[in-house]
């Protein structure tokens, strides 16, 4: 059982109520696709990704990205239990999708830096240390089904 | 992973808009380190004060800031560049080497708080493949 104080509760509420998810999830996506060009290798119907302006500009990308922090939410929702709420997720990731879960560290360090230049100075250290917190637990809970 | 001329072009054109930060900057990512991988304290246990923005956090963020900048100027040959800094690493610092992604990390967090307009995709990724590319300078001499 992964355990939050006060802070962290609050701060990863705050920070997914402040978020424009129309704007981040596409933007850590699209960074996700450009810095670590070979996580393409999952998006082969997606069309045009030969560039970052493409990329960038690609609408599969950005409803895909939506659908990214959609997933994101149910784990603000559900903090207490991610691994069980998380559980299709991770077979989905696995056995359908066969994501190599090294990726999801990947798609972890572009939110954060999304979500860090949209915060600004208020993406203070202890949030930050409250975020990456909440992501790894994510990536643990989506690495859990894999066999 | 080696750095392309036009990754080099936008290392250098981004340090430019970095340079009037860099000690700001340093001790802004020293810090973070310290606060959200605190395994990374073990290397400052000498430091009387290892809270954000201290200053024993302040000077030594100046000095690695002041390494990177020594690594903008030098990216031509990163290797031979960075050789005393190589072997103060190996032989005096003993830094475990997976420690030099953290701080990277660390230090593209506060780019994009700092310059979010100016830190996009093209310049993360060639910022990145920099910063790795004078981690393995860095590690160059450890065995």
């Amino acid at each position: 059982m992964v355990e939050w104080t006060d802070f962290e509760r609050a701060t990863i509420q705050e920070i997914f109520s402040k978020i424009d998810s129309g704007v981040v999830g596409p933007a850590a996506l699209s960074r996700c696709l450009i810095v670590y060009p070979w996580t393409q290798r999952y998006f082969g119907s997606f069309g045009n990704l030969y560039n970052a302006a493409a990329i960038t500009s690609n609408p599969k990308v950005a409803a895909h990205g939506k659908v990214v922090i959609g997933g994101l939410e149910q784990a603000v929702k559900n903090m207490d239990d991610i691994k069980t709420t998380y559980k299709d997720l991770s077979v989905l990731h696995s056995d359908k999708l066969r994501v190599d879960p090294d990726n999801f560290n990947l798609l972890a360090d572009c939110l954060t830096i999304v979500v860090a230049s949209q915060m600004g100075q208020a993406f203070t250290p202890d949030v930050q240390a409250a975020f990456q917190k909440f992501l790894a637990v994510v990536v643990a809970s989506l690495r859990k089904q894999y066999h | 992973m080696s750095l392309t001329t036009k990754d080099k072009e936008t290392v250098k054109a981004f340090w430019a808009k970095v340079a009037p930060k860099a000690e700001d900057i340093g001790q802004d990512a020293l810090s973070r380190m310290l606060v959200v991988y605190p395994q990374t304290k073990t290397y400052f246990a000498h430091w009387k004060d290892l809270s954000p923005g201290s200053a024993p956090v302040k000077k030594h963020g100046a000095t690695v800031m002041g390494g990177v900048a020594d690594a903008v100027a030098k990216i031509d040959d990163l290797t031979s560049g960075l050789l005393n800094l190589s072997e103060l690493h190996a032989f005096t610092l003993r830094v475990d080497p997976a420690n030099f992604k953290i701080l990277a990390h660390n230090i593209l967090v506060v780019f994009a708080i700092r310059l979010p307009n100016d830190f996009t995709p093209e310049v993360h990724v060639a910022v990145d493949k920099f910063l790795a590319a004078v981690a393995r300078a860095l590690s160059e001499k450890y065995r």
